[in-house]
């Protein structure tokens, strides 16, 4: 690629998200905006596709609603973003998970890896202590980590961004 | 006549770090453009600026394109803007003529296809793949038998396609970087990458 179309692209890349492939559970905390007021939405699911390069890059999160598949893609350096949580490494064999569309149930759960440390947010946001419990689609055997970690991070972050509070209400779809 | 030459360097997008919206854009590397020459309607019969880009080794130009540049040196390309200006011999214009949220119309050459069939180059339907059809992708009937005893003048064949000159209307300045002479240029302009552009501002339908 052209080289100043490059540094144009360097600019707006985010690297305060955690490192994710196919195959990875993630929360995606992502900011919605009606009219004036924007909220922060969560979307738990297990990414299926990483597509695209530089700031074109977007990934795809499936997740079961109420027996009903739902994906959503994303672009990866979106502001929007808030940020992402890794909640487990999947084990998986190829880059897109498209065979996981025509499964249901426990036939389209992916495999965790074991042993492996899940990566973490340089910068965790504020809203980590207002999360509601959402039950999981993904195998999460190996989330406990993260929820270890989680402590730690909220009470620094409580005091870095004590403005950003009415916007963490995130609305599970 | 606002206007400035420039080489299209590609497509990207651009976020809103507001709102997070996407927009594509086309990366222009305009100017700076010597003014070459300002007709008048006294000594040309109407008004007109012409630009000088994209400066080259003398031994590039030809001598006829030389003496037409003169004083602003050998250049590889040389376009005339129409319209009333206040830009004199030997000024600049860069990208700094130009503002965000301004409208523009782009002209390039656009992407050459080569020799192309009815479908793509004229809209041509298809005919049925099926049923021992051998008419997939001919072009049908190009006119009457023995009256007229011709085909018409000006029926659509296949043909060369592309490589011409285009006009993209409509288009919104989103960005202008003087610092490194780029334009970009909310959605797609003609021509491929690293080809020549002209930049006009775009005063049609209704345009202040």
């Amino acid at each position: 690629m052209n080289r100043v179309i490059d540094s144009l692209e360097q600019r707006q890349l985010r690297s305060d998200l955690p490192p994710f492939k196919a195959g990875d559970s993630v929360r995606v905390h992502f900011q919605v905006i009606e009219g004036q007021r924007r909220r922060v939405q969560v979307f738990e699911g297990i990414v299926i596709k990483r597509q695209g390069a530089g700031v074109r890059e977007t990934f795809t999160v499936r997740k079961q609603s109420f027996g009903v598949g739902v994906e959503r893609t994303f672009p990866l350096h979106s502001p929007k973003i808030e940020r992402i949580e890794v909640t487990a490494i999947g084990d998986v064999n190829r880059a897109k998970l498209y065979y996981l569309r025509g499964k249901v149930g426990k036939r389209a759960r992916v495999r965790a890896k074991r042993g492996v440390a899940l990566p973490v947010m340089e910068t965790p946001a504020p809203t980590e202590s207002d999360m509601p419990p959402e039950d999981a689609t993904g195998p999460e055997t190996d989330a406990e980590p993260v929820t270890a970690e989680e402590p730690a991070e909220e009470p620094e972050a409580a005091v870095e961004e004590p403005a950003a509070e009415p916007e963490a209400e995130p609305v599970p779809e | 006549m606002k206007g400035i030459l420039g080489k299209k360097l590609g497509m990207t997008q651009v976020f809103d770090p507001e709102t997070g919206e996407v927009t594509p854009v086309t990366v222009i590397e305009a100017g700076p453009c010597p003014v070459v020459r300002v007709k008048t309607v006294e000594s040309d019969g109407y008004e007109a600026v012409q630009l000088a880009f994209d400066a080259v080794a003398e031994a590039r130009v030809t001598k006829a394109r030389l003496g037409q540049l003169g004083k602003a040196g050998p250049h590889r390309r040389l376009a005339e803007f129409r319209g009333p200006s206040e830009l004199t011999p030997g000024e600049s214009v860069t990208v700094e003529a130009f503002e965000p949220g301004e409208h523009v119309k782009v002209s390039g050459t656009g992407i050459g296809k080569g020799f192309a069939g009815t479908i793509k180059r004229h809209n041509f339907s298809r005919g049925p793949v099926s049923h021992g059809s051998h008419n997939i992708r001919k072009p049908g009937s190009i006119g009457a038998s023995a009256t007229p005893s011709r085909v018409f003048k000006g029926i659509r064949m296949a043909g060369r396609m592309g490589g011409k000159r285009v006009t993209q209307v409509g288009l919104t300045v989103h960005e202008v970087d003087p610092e490194r002479n780029l334009l970009l240029v909310k959605g797609a302009v003609p021509g491929p990458k690293n080809g020549y552009v002209e930049v006009r501002e775009d005063k049609g339908r209704g345009r202040a």
